[in-house]
């Protein structure tokens, strides 16, 4: 069971109290654009095993956005941010680099180990 | 509109049962959502002009039976007033809040209150929100939203003997079945 701090009312949610938004940080490709970038805006999303980036509604809470960093294998929760950033915060990378320290931030969105 | 409001009853008309704790629904009560920016003096003003209390901090409750302010969310209010003074309330808060990107909206009439009596309350809400219900997470006077079985709720302690549920009118039944389930004599759980 996941357990997520809320940034925007503080609260310690759980996951049932959330409703997930998908992965994080993504680059809309929208009019104008290639056909292949907008392909992969609307349908290539990373999966990885390991460290994810994603958003979170806290839907029967607050009802506030916000940008949860966790790892998909072992559930670890690194930290939630603001929904109005277009990259994790240097505390978040901090936080993660401290746990897994050959990580490394891709601006795709992709985190890999 | 004297003749309107005699027709008023609440969803479950007054249903009450008595187990663990009581529970009871409650009048209708005024309620009024007030969105915007609640650092703003003008949403200020027109919030605790309306509720007759202080702002409330961050998940706050500020208020008494009659009337209070709830913090439901960093740009939202819900205000508690008595069911007849709600249209005028609106207009004054409406004339106060001219020209600022505000959002008022009566909503007495969308949503249905409980009120739960008895020291074994925060085991019956506990059994159907996945909310930590500890003295420490949860002090008397904080608002916590969250869902109760499957529906979104919100309610907060008057005292640890004294707490009031806010849910949707559509699901009083739901809700109120819930709470007779959750307050069955027999099933203290010795949790709190």
């Amino acid at each position: 069971m996941l357990t997520l701090h809320c940034p925007c009312c503080g609260i310690q949610a759980d996951e049932t109290e959330l409703a997930p938004g998908g992965q994080a940080h993504l680059t809309r490709h929208g009019p104008g654009s290639s056909d292949e970038d907008f392909h992969d805006y609307l349908f290539t999303r990373a999966n990885p095993r390991g460290v994810h980036f994603e958003r979170w509604r806290h839907a029967a809470g607050c009802g506030k956005w916000f940008h949860a960093a966790r790892d998909t294998q072992t559930l670890e929760v690194f930290g939630t941010y603001a929904a109005q950033t277009l990259a994790p915060p240097q505390h978040i990378r901090d936080a993660i680099t401290e746990r897994r320290p050959d990580w490394t931030w891709h601006a795709s969105g992709r985190a890999t180990e | 509109m004297s003749e309107g409001l005699a027709h008023v009853v609440s969803p479950l008309n007054g249903a009450r049962f008595d187990g663990l704790i009581s529970v009871r629904e409650m009048a209708p009560q005024g309620m009024i959502t007030l969105r915007g920016d609640l650092a703003a003096p003008a949403i200020k003003n027109a919030a605790t002009g309306v509720g007759g209390h202080d702002m409330p901090g961050q998940r706050q409750a500020s208020g008494d039976a009659d009337r209070a302010i709830l913090w439901m969310s960093p740009d939202e209010l819900l205000l508690l007033l008595p069911y007849a003074e709600v249209p005028g309330a609106v207009a004054s808060i409406g004339k106060l809040l001219e020209g600022s990107h505000a959002l008022v909206a009566d909503v007495s009439d969308a949503r249905t209150g409980f009120e739960l009596r008895g020291e074994g309350l925060r085991e019956v809400l506990a059994k159907l929100a996945p909310a930590d219900l500890s003295p420490g997470a949860l002090p008397v006077g904080e608002v916590r939203r969250t869902r109760l079985g499957q529906v979104p709720a919100a309610f907060w302690l008057k005292s640890e003997a004294s707490a009031q549920v806010i849910c949707f009118r559509s699901v009083a039944r739901y809700v109120f079945d819930q709470f007779r389930r959750a307050a069955q004599p027999g099933s203290t759980v010795g949790f709190f």
